[in-house]
């Protein structure tokens, strides 16, 4: 029916009872879910099965209460954002100046974290949820119109997501007088044009108001004061609003029975890369740990071919990497984040020992260098430098001094002594995540991060690719800096051992 | 080439009037005028800033941010592989070459008869299906060399109309928002009040 | 240690009342006052502690790009690494601008700002006054280390007819592309791309035409955008420079008049908080090359059998002097006239209003041209431009003035984009304030004082005045109506609002300044258009040109030219030959901008010092020197020996000016106000709109910019940018003409006929005409738009026709 999901019939999904071909990439095994209870339906995605299905249901739950009985529950229920930074939804929502009108809601659908594979499928695949979840939230926080801001490579994800909306105003569940209340809403639907720091939840704001998605000035530190249109504006992430649904119709307890008390209910996780069985899952929040998640036989079954884990990216592509020693940290942001790195976004990139460190290193960094706004200037300038001189090095043509140069340009980024995500095995000293920084953003950090990660924890391959001279070569000099030039060095990582 | 035709006019004055500040609609806008030419022209962009009351040279600055909007002829089919992390630890590099041999061009090029250019591009949002790319924004997982050249020959010939339109297009099924159930746009300069439905402040507060 | 722990607090005997916007911070471990509000960038520096910076300017909002100015701030939660420009101090914060930490991070952005910028500081203009020079010493690294290719694009790139840039050496501050937009409100520079391939450009083909364009240059902190009249013109180290105040139009913007070599080269804004804060106009900032011409006058003339004659100063001061005897022994006093004086210094013009006055005894004195408003408007309570500019209500009756006094516009439009005021315009045609007006009220010309009538009994525009704080802004919004029309609105709209202040919108450089300090009619004297027709009668036996040209900028030509012919002596002070001077018995070279020093008053009465910074062109004097010579041999000694003696002079003699002495200037850079309160408020005048009969079309006529004037046709730079002559009338409009768009038409009105091009502008209104006055045409003197206009006449009423 699209190309979404026709094209993967080869592979499929299994839960412990059925087999789907329609979701790839999803594993639903034998665990609650709460944002994922529809995928097993081929047409999830229609209103007809949404209204089958308890669609709107909660919706109708809320409706039934005051608003703010709706957003005490929310808060209560402790709904953590999911979009990588990890506040709670409900604090979030009570940040907006008291008596200033109107307010809006921006919905975070600018997914394009390297290793985030997520909230594209909760929006082909049940976009009334989403829907759903916007209407609670903007009962809730008495939010006057909501912009629902979906990546723009992700075509499928918008015509669902349009014809979606199309259905629900049909049958009264968007626009006037929503269920003959005086709850009145309309939701916009908006699609980015390819810029990964959209996904900043100022950056988003200022693409939805027609501008260069550079993230804004802080303060204020939230959008929840002076947002969209300098109006109190509440941005939520996709997967953060499609966990409201399920809250009202099953209430606080059952939703705070799932996962830990600092991290209640579930969480969608991907895990990507050198394992036996690449997907997304929705994990209970908390208390599942990195072992399971890349080794349990319910999730990604371990590494592919008996290889050995090397490393990897517990929290999406700006998290500093782990290694063995971190398995057992449980999936929650204060373990994680004490530990030095951040469960993020709820991507793991695993990295077998046949990868080609620096390499992979440099693919994340030539990422952010490529995304960055060009605001901050170490971002724009040091991000781009740091990627030549991991491209040199990548190709042969490093000197002895450009493994402290990384680190110096990096500096500029990141000043002062920053996380490592390692262990008192190395001899090191975990400093708490995130770290000090001389951008607005996390781009620029982002792009020193893997830099970083990778000199701690693997300096030796970066060393054992230098040239045995100290000064570099006339001829050696790279193509100019261009998008293009950046993914063609990243080197041949699958299944090669460096020589 | 062209201003934006007056069928389109009509459709970016409908998606002007969904937002409080007409500006916001630079981007559909431009996707918009991408879909009529299959790129975005200069006298496009100048048309967009009549619409949203904005300088050519603000909807340029706009426009240029953001990767998706071209300004020169691409191919009918904009082969984007991806080559981050995920994808470049499951083979995209060779992938890539692969890709580069059977088009017969080198990446950020189009084929001479003008069917294909070819892209980098960074992550998909589909990590678990590495290595990927998108045919014009729609995706295809798990690549391997075959698949592509069997992709490229369904392309070729015309296979997968259905699927893929045209490099401009992206999403086929627009948003309509019917005029009996349509809010419109809520501006901060109409409105200061608490919607209908909140209570008022005092009761506000007053959650125990 | 908490407070409960310092129980001595307690007995502290109670402090002096605080001020409630002082905030106690620390910075660098000294204990500092600062400002509620204060950004802690503007704190440290005030408090001596400077921090680097690129891309903040006082003037315009932080945007926190270039992070240079990178501070540790500890606010309770130990030392955080923040933008300085972004935060603004809070009670007990601690700053360290210089600490470790601090330096690192100053000294990464530099070295990272400098990754990709060129080291061709040899041969860009900026060396030497560059901040990222200076920086680079003071806050650098001292080395790069970055061996990587640098970026490359073409080099430089004109983005307007004056602005070049070079997208290598752009640090990507903001501050061009954010003046464009938020100061100037010409956004047509943007960012475009994104990341390190981020530069600053312009739409292709739609050029950064901007009124304000030279600005950038000023502001930009490295050599990125260039100037076409300053490229490679000097060192900043050979410029010498003086400050001074712009006299090109009314506003008077201080300025830094830079020379080398005895030549201008250039000149700065300079930040004068009531005034222009920085900003200068291009008409103004490049308007040095016209008095570097090689077309000034160097010498006096006297009219011979064979034409202009040169002659030395001593024969052609014996010439003037006999002239003005043959007049009084022709005519009598009153048969002398002067016009001018609003082009010179108020002591050039006390001084020659002296010589009118007292010494030649005419009271047929007067400064303006027919193109100004009665000098009662002079005598009204006065506005300055920050009362302007924060008024709850700014009322504008005045010409465009992003056309005349284009720094007035940028202040009026800041205080409507920072939603200080609200703008009520009344006008006949959009001006460059329309889109930011509240409400423009479109009038016919000639009935505005109707227009006001009405739009007074609006209820919402009742409300609005009724909260008070009303400034009018008022002018001669259309050369091709009298004063009257103008005159009885603003009478209606100070009858209605007796509390509201005016603003005089009246244009040239110092003709509040030449008005207050003498240069109007005496007792029973003429106006200028009095002067005219008496001129035109032959009852003018001498007619006196201070600095002024009735041939160009009298809007009745034929008025100027039957006065010009029908004044028996001419004798004219100039530093141009034109078309007046060219009908003169003696010509007197003056001394022009920056070659002389003296005061000017602007139009709220502010009156500034300026500066002499080269020497005079030729031989060329100052007019008030001129005007104690004739006054010598007249035998009369006015007592100047000196530019000193006649500014004492000024503060003994002329109302108003008490305080204007020259150490209360010196004292005070921006000035010293100095009102005319002996000056009688306006009267009501009788509109006579007349009958339109035939004619289809009512005129307006006005100023741009750039037009024919001195100082853009002599000023190589600016003359291309005057647009040129057409006849403008709505779109709707053209239909109703019988032509097309670009074809010829004939104009007429009951005084003349001339062809035109016609021209679609939606700004211009139904029913109604327009034409910009004074354009440069092709073949000389070919049109006048002049010859349409009647001097006595309320209102000019046009026939347009397909030739």
């Amino acid at each position: 029916m699209d190309a979404g999901t026709a094209s993967a019939g080869e592979h499929v999904v299994t839960t412990s009872a059925t087999t789907y071909s329609y979701t790839p990439g999803f594993y639903a095994g034998d665990r609650p879910r709460i944002v994922t209870s529809r995928f097993e339906y081929e047409d999830s995605h229609t209103i007809e099965r949404f209204l089958a299905t308890d669609g709107y249901v909660g919706l109708k739950a809320a409706l039934a209460k005051p608003a703010p009985a709706v957003h005490e529950d929310v808060k209560a229920a402790t709904v953590l954002g999911r979009g990588g930074a990890g506040f709670p939804a409900g604090t979030k929502w009570g940040l907006t100046p008291p008596g200033v009108f109107p307010r809006y809601l921006v919905v975070n659908g600018d997914e394009s974290e390297p290793g985030t594979y997520k909230d594209r499928l909760l929006m082909e695949r049940d976009p009334h949820q989403l829907i759903e979840g916007c209407l609670i939230a903007c009962y809730a926080a008495g939010l006057s119109q909501c912009f629902l801001y979906i990546r723009g490579e992700m075509a499928v994800a918008q015509e669902r997501v349009a014809q979606a909306l199309n259905d629900a105003y049909a049958a009264g569940y968007i626009g006037k007088n929503i269920l003959g209340t005086d709850f009145s809403l309309d939701i916009v639907l908006h699609w980015g044009a390819g810029a990964y720091v959209v996904g900043e939840e100022t950056a988003l704001i200022e693409s939805l108001e027609g501008n260069r998605g550079m993230p804004r000035l802080k303060p204020p530190y939230f959008p929840a004061a002076i947002g969209l249109y300098g109006q109190p504006t509440i941005v939520n992430n996709v997967e953060t609003l499609a966990n409201l649904p399920w809250l009202m119709r099953h209430g606080v307890e059952a939703y705070t029975a799932i996962g830990t008390a600092t991290s209640p209910g579930t969480r969608m996780m991907a895990v990507s890369g050198h394992v036996k069985r690449p997907g997304v899952f929705e994990v209970i929040n908390g208390s599942t740990t990195f072992r399971d998640l890349i080794f349990g036989e319910e999730f990604a079954g371990g590494m592919r071919d008996g290889a050995t884990l090397k490393a990897f990216v517990p929290g999406g592509g700006s998290a500093p990497w782990f290694v063995e020693d971190q398995l057992d940290l449980p999936l929650e942001g204060r373990a994680v984040g004490a530990a030095g790195s951040m469960v993020g976004s709820g991507a793991v990139m695993v990295m077998d020992d046949t990868t080609d460190i620096p390499a992979a290193a440099l693919t994340l960094t030539a990422f952010y260098a490529h995304e960055s706004c060009g605001k901050c200037a170490p971002c724009r300038e040091g991000g781009t430098w740091l990627m030549r001189i991991l491209e040199r090095i990548v190709a042969g043509h490093g000197t002895s001094r450009d493994l402290d140069q990384l680190i110096q340009v990096g500096q500029t980024i990141c000043p002062g002594n920053f996380p490592h995500a390692s262990s008192e095995r190395l001899g090191l000293t975990a400093v708490p995540f995130p770290y000090k920084m001389t951008t607005i953003c996390f781009v620029g950090p982002s792009a020193y991060t893997p830099v970083h990660s990778a000199l701690t924890l693997f300096r030796d391959e970066f060393e054992a690719r230098l040239m045995k001279r100290t000064f570099i070569p006339v001829t050696a000099v790279s193509e100019p800096a261009t998008a293009d030039s950046t993914s063609l060095t990243a080197a041949s990582m699958a299944g090669t051992v460096h020589s | 080439m062209a201003r934006l035709s007056e069928d389109n006019v009509r459709i970016a004055l409908e998606i002007i009037g969904r937002y409080p500040r007409a500006k916001s609609a630079t981007i559909p806008l431009l996707h918009l005028a991408q879909q009529q030419d299959g790129f975005v022209t200069n006298e496009a962009m100048a048309h967009i800033g009549e619409l949203v009351g904005t300088t050519s040279a603000e909807v340029l600055g706009t426009a240029t941010f953001y990767e998706m909007f071209k300004f020169e002829p691409v191919g009918k089919y904009l082969v984007n592989i991806c080559g981050t992390m995920s994808c470049a630890l499951l083979g995209a590099e060779a992938l890539m070459h692969h890709a580069e041999h059977t088009l017969g061009i080198k990446a950020g090029s189009t084929t001479p008869d003008g069917l294909f250019t070819l892209e980098h591009a960074e992550c998909q949002a589909a990590c678990t299906e590495a290595p990927t790319l998108q045919v014009n924004y729609r995706y295809r997982f798990r690549v391997t060399n075959e698949t592509f050249d069997q992709l490229i020959d369904d392309l070729r010939n015309g296979r997968l109309g259905d699927e893929i339109p045209a490099h401009g297009t992206v999403a086929k099924i627009r948003q309509r928002i019917p005029a009996d159930r349509g809010v419109g746009a809520v501006a901060p300069e109409d409105v200061t009040e608490p919607p209908a439905w909140m209570p008022a402040p005092q009761a506000q507060g007053s959650t125990s | 240690m908490t407070a409960t722990d310092t129980p001595t607090l307690d007995d502290v005997p109670e402090p002096a009342p605080v001020d409630p916007n002082a905030v106690s911070i620390t910075i660098n471990g000294r204990a500092v006052t600062a400002r509620k509000g204060d950004l802690i960038i503007t704190a440290a520096e005030n408090a001596g502690d400077y921090i680097p910076r690129f891309c903040y300017h006082e003037r315009m909002s932080s945007v926190g790009m270039c992070r240079m100015c990178l501070v540790e701030v500890d606010t309770g939660r130990g030392p955080q690494i923040m933008p300085s420009c972004m935060f603004p101090v809070s009670p007990d914060m601690k700053v360290y601008t210089d600490s470790p930490v601090a330096k690192a991070a100053q000294e990464g952005v530099i070295e990272l700002l400098l990754a990709n910028h060129p080291l061709d500081c040899p041969v860009c203009d900026k060396g030497g006054e560059c901040p990222l020079q200076d920086q680079s010493f003071s806050h650098g690294p001292g080395e790069s280390r970055y061996v990587e290719e640098k970026r490359h694009y073409e080099k430089p790139i004109p983005i307007s007819d004056l602005v070049f840039l070079d997208r290598e050496r752009c640090i990507l501050c903001d501050r061009c592309t954010r003046f464009a937009d938020e100061v100037a409100g010409d956004a047509l520079i943007s960012f475009t791309h994104r990341g390190n391939l981020t530069q600053v450009n312009t739409f292709p083909d739609e050029p950064f035409a901007s009124y304000f364009s030279g600005n950038t240059v000023q502001i930009c902190p490295v050599g990125a955008l260039t100037a076409s009249p300053y490229r490679f013109k000097a060192r900043p180290w050979d410029l010498q420079e003086a400050e001074s105040t712009c006299t090109t139009c009314s506003v008077g913007c201080r300025t830094a008049v830079q020379s080398t070599r005895d030549e201008l080269v250039r000149y700065q804004g300079v930040d004068s908080d009531p005034v222009n804060w920085g900003w200068l106009c291009d008409k103004g900032r490049f308007g040095f090359e016209s008095v570097g011409s090689d077309d000034r006058l160097a010498t006096p003339l006297v009219l011979t059998a064979t034409g202009h004659q040169p002659t030395s100063w001593n024969s052609a001061i014996n010439s003037t002097v006999q002239l003005i005897k043959d007049a009084l022994a022709a005519g009598g006093p009153s048969s002398i006239a002067l016009l001018g004086g609003a082009r010179g210094t108020n002591e050039d013009a006390f001084a020659f209003a002296r010589l009118a006055h007292d010494v030649i005894g005419t009271p047929n004195v007067s400064s303006q041209l027919v193109d100004g408003l009665p000098v009662g408007v002079l005598g009204l309570p006065r506005a300055t431009i920050d009362q302007a500019a924060s008024a709850k209500t700014i009322i504008l009756l005045a010409p465009d003035l992003k056309e005349e006094l284009p720094v007035l516009y940028l202040r009026l439009r800041d205080a409507v984009e920072k939603k200080r005021s609200k703008i009520l315009e009344f006008t006949s045609k959009g001006s460059g304030l329309t889109k930011y007006a509240w409400k423009t009220v479109y009038y016919e010309p000639g009935t505005q004082a109707d227009a006001v009538t009405t739009a007074l009994a609006d209820p919402a525009i009742a409300v609005q005045i009724a909260s008070g704080d009303v400034v009018v802004v008022a002018g001669r919004a259309n050369l091709a109506e009298s004063s009257a029309p103008t005159i009885a609105a603003l009478n209606v709209l100070l009858g209605a609002i007796p509390t509201a202040s005016v603003l005089p919108a009246l244009r040239r450089g110092n003709v509040v300044g030449a008005t207050q300090v003498g240069i109007r009619p005496g007792a029973g004297g003429l106006d200028s258009r009095g002067i005219l027709e008496a001129a035109a009668h032959g009852s003018i036996e001498c007619l006196i040109l201070l600095g002024s040209d009735p041939l160009s900028d009298v809007p009745d030509a034929d008025l100027a030219r039957r006065a010009l012919a029908g004044a028996r002596r001419i004798i004219a002070i100039d530093t141009f030959v034109n078309d007046s001077t060219a009908l003169a018995h003696v010509v007197l070279p003056a001394a022009g901008y920056a070659e002389k020093i003296g005061t000017t008053t602007n139009l709220e009465g502010r009156t500034t010092s300026l500066a002499q910074k080269i020497t005079a062109h030729g031989t060329s004097r100052p007019d008030w020197m001129i005007a104690g010579e004739i006054a010598r041999q007249l035998g009369t000694d006015l007592g100047f020996s000196s530019v000193a003696d006649v500014t004492a002079a000024i503060a003994t003699h002329v109302d108003g000016y008490d305080g204007v002495t020259t150490n209360a200037l010196a004292a005070a850079p921006n000035g010293v106000i100095a009102l005319a309160p002996s000056i009688d408020r306006v009267n009501t005048p009788t509109v006579d709109l007349g009958d339109r009969n035939a004619y289809d079309f009512r005129l307006v006529v006005s100023r741009k910019l750039y037009d024919a004037g001195v100082a853009v046709a002599h000023a190589p730079s600016l003359a291309p940018l005057a647009p040129g002559v057409a006849v403008f009338v709505n779109p709707l409009d053209v239909t109703r003409i019988g032509s097309s768009i670009g074809a010829e038409v004939t104009v007429s009105s009951s005084t003349g006929r001339i062809v035109l091009t016609l021209r679609a502008d939606a700004s211009v209104q139904r029913g109604s005409a327009w034409v910009p006055f004074n354009q440069p045409t092709s073949a000389a003197g070919a049109v006048k738009i002049g010859d349409l206009i009647d001097a006595g006449a309320s209102v000019t009423d046009v026939r347009i026709e397909s030739i």
